[in-house]
């Protein structure tokens, strides 16, 4: 352990951050996939009424994807703009 | 990072100025939005000198029928998220924004970097949209605005005003983070996969992170922007 540098050791710890905020892909997923599956049986119910419901599972699908796209931000950020390293 | 594989996601820059004692660059986000900007100007100026041309008493030609479709839907958009009395005041902005976030998402097709994939543009977008919020509140509902935060107690006037300032940032950071996964996947695929691969599957990708996803991600924008825009109008007396 001892000959690792201390950039290294930063720079493999973020690569490791970057991966783990990426598991908050899991809960948009989930969102998603719910909004999707509800959105189809309201059109099977009522076929009729699939230009009103296709818009409103589309909206709240993508805000539904924030919370992922936070944790991509993260990720991009530790991998291509790591603040921690200027920080040495 | 000098390891064997190059990964090309970043921004580069061009042409270096010096201004208000700050070193700036010319970037490729720059470039690819005059490109952008150019296509939408030149189609605008063809559209144009082709209604202006177009008889009425004959049957229109394929490229004005395809202007008034492009019209017809994005101002049909507009009323249906905005109303019929403020609908068509607000078709100019909608229409607009939404040809150049299309374009601009799509033009990762066309070999360039998609303007979106930088911040910088989003959040402009983003406080655009912002700025017309909380113009129409201050018009429509004077000084109601303001107290609007305070409701229903006035103890939530902290979480209320967080949710304002969230607005513009979480709908700009949504079409940045989107646009820009497409770009960083893309990247990769064409890094890593090994040559001969490199002739049918990325066209696969580029259909979908591209086209579908660049489009779902424009319709969002914009409706979002128009969901938040027509809020601004609901102390209003009629």
């Amino acid at each position: 352990m001892n000959n690792i540098s201390s950039e290294a050791f930063v720079l493999g710890m973020s690569a490791l951050g970057a991966g783990i905020a990426m598991i908050a892909g899991l809960g948009p997923g989930i969102g998603q996939g719910i909004a999707a599956g509800q959105g189809a049986a309201a059109v099977g119910r009522n076929p009729g009424a699939r230009g009103e419901v296709m818009p409103t599972m589309l909206l709240g699908q993508a805000v539904a994807e924030t919370t992922g796209l936070y944790s991509f931000a993260i990720a991009i950020i530790l991998i291509f703009a790591n603040p921690l390293v200027k920080m040495l | 990072m000098n390891s064997g594989v190059e990964l090309d996601i970043g921004v580069k820059g061009y042409l270096e100025y010096h201004l208000f004692g700050q070193t700036l660059y010319i970037t490729t986000t720059h470039i690819c939005v005059l490109i952008v900007m150019l296509a939408l100007t030149v189609f605008g100026i063809c559209a144009n000198r082709a209604i202006k041309k177009a008889d009425p008493y004959k049957a229109p030609g394929a490229f004005v029928c395809f202007i008034e479709i492009i019209v017809g839907l994005l101002d049909g958009m507009a009323i249906d998220g905005l109303g019929k009395k403020h609908g068509p005041n607000f078709a100019n902005y909608t229409g607009t924004l939404f040809m150049f976030i299309l374009l601009s998402n799509i033009s990762g097709l066309f070999g360039l970097r998609p303007p979106t994939a930088d911040y910088g543009v989003t959040l402009a977008l983003g406080m655009i949209t912002f700025l017309l919020i909380h113009y129409n509140g201050f018009k429509y509902q004077k000084f109601g605005h303001i107290t609007g935060l305070f409701k229903p107690i006035p103890i939530l006037f902290p979480i209320n005003l967080v949710g304002e300032i969230a607005n513009p940032l979480s709908i700009s950071l949504r079409l940045f983070g989107n646009v820009l996964s497409g770009t960083v996947m893309m990247a990769v695929v064409y890094t890593l996969i090994p040559k001969f691969l490199l002739i049918a599957w990325p066209g696969v990708l580029h259909i979908y992170f591209d086209v579908f996803s660049g489009a779902i991600q424009t319709y969002v924008f914009v409706m979002l922007s128009m969901v938040y825009i027509s809020d601004a109008f609901d102390g209003e007396e009629e």
